[in-house]
């Protein structure tokens, strides 16, 4: 019994990591813009695609291609060139869709609906280029299985942890120690005067994108390695859970987005450890929503007092 | 005099129209049915512009209270009215269908607005983008609830709605599903019009503007939002359960977030807080998803890219939130927007 509880646990906080991750760039550009992205789970979509298609070319799948490198060499290439292409994917989003839109000064939610058509095309653009049939994501690294004791845990599910701790700790130290992750924040604290500030604004809504549609293409590749099929709608529920989890920790800290995270994933994996699989939703939403109508603004946000 | 009998007479011979062409077959099936399905729409999209456009709130999981219409009134009519596997004889006569019908609808309309409570009772107090999210979650455990029911089905979906439009067919042979429809849709606009434009329920434009400000002005705002997330969703129930018994058949996968976007695209389509902006979007946006059908999955690429490119040269929808008189003003002669 307890042996279960602890390898449920341990489930639950790699679970947890991916909606950490998706969360948290989810938070930064909500942070910063105000703006809900919901086009960004799929963009953990496009990042797995991409990932599979450099992964299979560096593995040497590809006859135009045809010298393999060794697994360890193309994981790492794959990480950084997936992280720098899904970035590039964020960016152009950002200059195609939204700026103009910020420009001309409309409704904030004709923004977000501007995103859930973004979404839109991103998944079925990807249906019609490269068809419904699933795609495996080959096996890069051998799977190695640590036994501690009647625990066991493989180096995977310790990658992604470690992977979302990581990406935590550096997120954090960028937006309250640097100079631009104070700009960030002065940009959500006061959009009108920070341009008179010299503060270039444009500059740092690129930098929040690129952040936040790295550690998109991670959550990505991790997703991939970790569930090895790959299809054009696996960012869809993904990411709006991602997004609940970050509104539960308080939408617009770094903190709340990883909290959020780990307790969604928590909550799903323990529902379904104990009860038939189709109550997880069920669970896990209703548990959401009632820390939502005890907190109201999450669990790490500050209530805003409202000047009339 | 004018302007009292121009619209009802003009509806009046609208549906006259549409009645004599189904009832005779002169337009198909196909047609038929998209004519239904826009009014359904038109619900649809005028109920949910009531939150999101007039009260200003970001509700992105309409289709939830949609769905629970659809299945109170499907199970209820099906229960009542047809032969079924799981619930047996039928326990009315046939020829009470028609009768019955609009009940068993406004019964599923008055369930999906006890299901707005799920979002109303948290708005109380929780505001903005964290409301939105609440009635995400209100989209999903709906969805989840009806999937765990056997009885009615399951993921497998429910269907014998057909059964009962065909007893209502075989009691007076006129097309019944157009009539429904019909007075259901303007019912819903006629409703929402009034509510709106009454000084009570001016009270949610006032919090749409600002909601302390309006709490102040001793607007009731928690009674308001009540009403409204209740009026909204209720709508959303009654055009559910019309949209059951036109296709005949319900899953609860087709009530997912992929409707609420719909039903959003349609409203912002339209333009916020403007009425006859949601019925046009709502008719639009039927016609485009029909004529774009051949290009099969390249539709979904099409659309999204036609309403971003839309939203670049007017951010603010078709109508922003004005009415056609607002624009046309010689049409006041002809109705009155109050």
């Amino acid at each position: 019994m307890l042996q279960t509880f602890v390898q449920n646990i341990l489930n639950a906080l790699q679970w947890g990591s991916f909606y950490s991750l998706i969360a948290l760039g989810y938070t930064l550009v909500y942070g910063v813009l105000l703006l809900i992205n919901f086009a960004h789970g799929d963009v953990v979509m496009v990042g797995a695609y991409i990932a599979f298609f450099i992964a299979s070319l560096l593995l040497g799948h590809y006859s135009f291609f045809p010298h393999a490198l060794p697994g360890g060499v193309a994981l790492v290439l794959t990480i950084i060139l997936t992280m720098i292409l899904t970035a590039a994917v964020g960016v152009s989003l950002e200059r195609i869709a939204y700026r103009p839109l910020r420009r001309k000064g409309a409704h904030r939610l004709y923004v977000v609906i501007t995103a859930l058509m973004c979404g839109l095309i991103l998944e079925n653009g990807n249906l019609a280029l490269l068809g419904a049939s699933r795609k495996k994501f080959p096996e890069m690294v051998d799977k190695v299985v640590y036994n501690l004791g009647p625990i066991s845990v493989t180096n995977l599910k310790i990658a992604v942890i470690l992977a979302a701790l990581l990406v935590f700790i550096l997120l954090q130290f960028i937006v309250t120690r640097t100079k631009i992750g104070m700009a960030m924040r002065a940009i959500s604290y006061d959009k009108f005067a920070v341009p008179l500030m010299g503060i270039p604004i444009d500059t740092v809504i690129v930098f929040t994108f690129i952040l936040g549609s790295s550690m998109a293409g991670l959550a990505g590749i991790l997703f991939a390695l970790s569930y090895p099929i790959l299809d054009p709608y696996m960012g869809l529920s993904i990411g709006w859970k991602a997004f609940i989890a970050a509104v539960v920790g308080g939408i617009g800290d770094i903190r709340g987005a990883f909290a959020g995270g780990f307790i969604l994933g928590f909550v799903e994996i323990m529902v379904v450890a104990f009860f038939p699989s189709s109550y997880r939703d069920l669970f896990s939403f209703t548990i959401l929503l009632l820390i939502l109508t005890i907190r109201p603004t999450g669990l790490f946000g500050v209530p805003k007092t409202t000047k009339i | 005099m004018k302007q009292k009998l121009a619209v009802p007479v003009l509806l009046f011979a609208l549906l006259a129209v549409v009645m004599t062409l189904v009832q005779f077959e002169v337009i198909d099936l196909y047609i038929q049915t998209i004519i239904l399905f826009i009014g359904i729409n038109i619900i649809i999209s005028s109920s949910l512009n009531l939150v999101n456009g007039h009260m200003g709130e970001f509700s992105c999981g309409h289709a939830g209270f949609i769905a629970v219409g659809a299945y109170v009134s499907s199970v209820l009519s099906v229960a009542l009215f047809a032969q079924d596997r799981i619930f047996g004889a039928p326990l009315l006569p046939p020829q009470y269908t028609v009768y019955a019908f609009p009940v068993i609808l406004v019964i599923g309309g008055l369930a999906a607005a006890f299901a707005g409570l799920l979002v109303a009772l948290p708005s109380f107090r929780t505001r903005g983008d964290y409301l939105a999210i609440i009635t995400i979650a209100a989209n999903y455990i709906i969805i989840t609830v009806i999937i765990n029911i056997d009885k009615i089905g399951g993921a497998r979906g429910f269907m014998g709605m057909k059964r009962v439009v065909f007893a209502m067919e075989d009691t007076a042979a006129i097309p019944w599903m157009v009539l429904w429809v019909f007075l259901f849709t303007i019912l819903s606009i006629i409703a929402i019009r009034r509510f709106v434009s009454s000084t009570y329920g001016k009270g949610i434009i006032a919090i749409q503007q600002d909601e302390v400000a309006a709490e102040i002005m001793s607007v009731n705002t928690n009674k308001m939002k009540l009403i409204a997330f209740m009026l909204s969703s209720g709508l959303a129930g009654i055009a559910g359960g019309l949209y059951a018994h036109v296709i005949g058949y319900v899953n609860p996968k087709s009530f997912d977030i992929l409707k609420s976007t719909e039903a959003l695209v349609m409203v912002y389509l339209g333009g916020m807080g403007s009425i006859t902006g949601s019925i046009l979007s709502a008719v639009l946006f039927t016609l485009l998803l029909e004529l774009l059908r051949p290009l099969q999955i390249i539709k979904w690429i099409v659309i999204p890219l036609l309403l971003i490119i839309l939203m670049q040269f007017r951010p603010e929808g078709i109508m922003g939130n004005r009415e056609l008189v607002d624009i046309f003003p010689k049409l006041k002669k002809f109705y009155r927007f109050k």
